[in-house]
């Protein structure tokens, strides 16, 4: 029994009732949110330390033992995202706190930011899988109200889009659900996989692996990403960080569960297909970055780029891939929450959107386009920051898996991803300035706190990539073998 | 135009009684039959909205002075609040207790914390249910 699993996720939902109580003091919603979000990354990284030492946690929710109960699993993988997603949410209400205006937050902003952050750690945490469902709908309950919050005409236009996707999504998700039921008689993650394996994966356990292929890869903007460029564009910039770094994510997630844990087996068909989603998703990807004329455009197509990318790891099947999709996913939640952060804010710096009507903004705001050029390049994958190591990690592994055209269209991709950056640096930051030193706009302080922080976070991740290897290497080993996480579920129950 | 709406307002006063009290009823009966938080909020909810449609928003307020967001709120907090109680006592997460206690008049009674997590249901839906009526009543 390991109580302590089950707060991140609890802790965000309790506080964020509270603060619904205190709608009309903002300062102490401020820093209750932030307290609790710095709490949640204590007792997450905690948790980690714990793992290392003692194996995989689990707690069974009321006592009821797997396979009848639900229940929270904690091991290196989940961790380590509760521990990104936290950290970034942190930031990102960092930069809220300066930015995001006095009539959101009196609506309840901060709120549904916790409802959003418990929603996504539940998702990670979480061993069964119709509560993954749960999970996930909290947090796109929530996210459905960032997305609309404002009331803007084109947000309430791209909320109803997104709306109507995820629902379509979700219900698949629930068919998906039933078809797996009905096969296996089980919603308990590990109990299921132990069911596949003694049945074997036979042509119809297949085909619901495929349906549930197709419900993340519509979460995670896999190859089914058309509903993702608009709708990330139209919130406020906090929010798009939020959303660019942690709900792509969370379907990411549950496709290397899913396809880890649950369906190993047929991996000539299942994995080939997610390879064939993941180099087409590089491709499309490519070239809506390339063809961005709009800042906006161009980094939500990076978005897709990375999805693709990381998948190309999962797509291997061998244990480096996992470890550098591990690696890169963490890197780009942070690199994605920065470059969203930046490009809103020179959208709010010079009220244009097109790359080529900014002009000279690094003699405006120095450390502003040092953080940019910081963020580029850890993003293209140059050595001393954080997006090296998963590169190469997932390179290593498509050659170990001999995936030569999935490798090919990666590093390819990373020379597209720099062109398309390099593209805003040349056109909006260096050459003639266009705003006076009178006209000037300051950007907040607590804006470039956040932004600081984000770069601070890559670079360590870059330059200490040593001393994160031994919780990625343990992440990785047990998605390489799940029967270590089955046993540590199933193991004292029966 | 106003409507003449003398059997609804009289009939409404009467019915409404039995639809709190069956409101009531299902909200206990739920923990061994048919019923509970959910469906009890229901018919809760639904009675408070039938005043509503019945009398004026502005009458119904003056006797009801709530803000019913809040209403919802509290009642996730309540739910919440008991599924974390566990974790005060060193039980695991969400685990319920229940007794049997003396009481004079009402003898031997089954006292469970889960009918407190019930009832933070039971607010939840009200609270929502009251609320969404509210709002797209506003829309004119």
């Amino acid at each position: 029994m390991n109580n302590i699993i089950v707060l991140p996720m609890i802790v965000p939902i309790i506080t964020a009732i509270l603060l619904v109580f205190l709608r009309d003091f903002i300062k102490l919603q401020r820093i209750i949110s932030l307290m609790t979000m710095g709490f949640v990354i204590g007792v997450t990284a905690l948790l980690l330390g714990l793992v290392q030492s003692g194996g995989i946690m689990k707690l069974d929710f009321s006592g009821w033992l797997p396979p009848y109960g639900i229940l929270f699993v904690a091991d290196s993988f989940a961790l380590i995202l509760v521990l990104t997603a936290s950290i970034i949410t942190a930031i990102c209400l960092i930069y809220a706190f300066a930015t995001i205006g006095e009539r959101h937050e009196r609506m309840f902003f901060y709120p549904f930011v916790l409802f959003l952050i418990a929603g996504v750690n539940g998702s990670f945490l979480t061993g069964d899988i119709f509560n993954l469902f749960v999970c996930f709908e909290v947090m796109l309950l929530a996210s459905y109200v960032l997305v609309a919050l404002g009331g803007e005409k084109v947000q309430l236009r791209e909320a109803l889009k997104y709306v109507l996707i995820n629902v379509v999504a979700s219900w698949m998700f629930l068919v998906a659900l039933a078809f797996l039921y009905g096969t296996v008689k089980t919603l308990n993650m590990a109990h299921i996989a132990q069911r596949v394996a003694e049945l074997g994966q036979d042509p119809i356990l297949t085909t619901v692996s495929i349906l549930f292929l197709i419900v993340f890869a519509l979460k995670a903007g896999l190859l089914l990403f058309f509903w993702l460029p608009g709708s990330y564009s139209v919130p406020p910039t906090a929010v798009q960080a939020l959303f660019a770094a942690l709900l792509t994510k969370v379907g990411v997630y549950a496709l290397f569960r899913t396809f880890t844990l649950m369906f190993p087996l047929n991996q000539e068909v299942t994995h080939l297909v997610i390879g064939i989603m993941a180099g087409l998703t590089i491709i499309a990807g490519c070239m809506g970055a390339l063809a961005g004329k709009d800042v906006r455009t161009i980094a939500t197509y990076n978005v897709i780029i990375a999805i693709g990318f990381i998948l190309i790891g999962l797509a291997t099947g061998t244990e480096t891939g996992f470890a550098g999709s591990i690696y890169y996913l963490v890197h780009d939640m942070f690199a994605k929450a920065l470059l969203f952060l930046l490009i809103g804010t020179m959208v709010y710096l010079t009220g244009e959107v097109i790359v080529k009507r900014m002009s000279g903004l690094i003699r405006n705001y120095p450390l502003f386009g040092w953080i940019y050029f910081i963020v580029m390049c850890a993003l293209a994958g140059i050595p001393p920051l954080s997006g090296f190591i998963g590169k190469l990690l997932i390179g290593q592994g498509a050659i170990e898996g001999e995936n030569f055209v999935l490798l090919a269209l990666g590093f390819a991709s990373s020379i597209i991803v720099l062109y398309s950056l390099l593209r805003i640096l040349l056109a909006s930051f260096f050459g003639e300035t266009t705003i006076s030193e009178d006209h000037q706009k300051p950007i907040p302080k607590l804006a470039m706190t956040a932004f600081s922080l984000l770069a601070l976070c890559l670079i360590v991740l870059g330059v200490g990539a040593e001393a994160f290897a031994p919780f990625i290497e343990d992440a990785a080993k047990t998605l390489a073998d799940p029967s270590i996480y089955i046993e540590a579920v199933l193991g004292n129950s029966e | 135009m106003k409507i003449n709406d003398v059997i609804l307002r009289t009939v409404v006063k009467g019915v409404v009684f039995i639809v709190l009290t069956l409101g009531v009823y299902l909200f206990f009966a739920g923990h061994n039959e048919p019923g509970g938080g959910f469906i009890g909020g229901l018919v809760l909810g639904s009675g408070i909205v039938l005043l509503y449609i019945t009398f004026d928003i502005e009458t119904v307020h003056r006797g009801m002075p709530f803000d019913f967001k809040k209403v919802a709120a509290l009642g996730v907090l309540l739910a919440t609040g008991s599924a974390i109680a566990s974790l005060f006592f060193g039980a695991p997460f969400l685990k319920q207790a229940d007794d049997y206690f003396e009481f004079p008049l009402l003898g031997e009674t089954h006292l469970t914390t889960v009918t407190i997590f019930e009832a933070g249901v039971a607010l939840t839906v009200i609270g929502t249910l009251v609320t969404i009526i509210l709002s797209i009543s506003e829309d004119e």
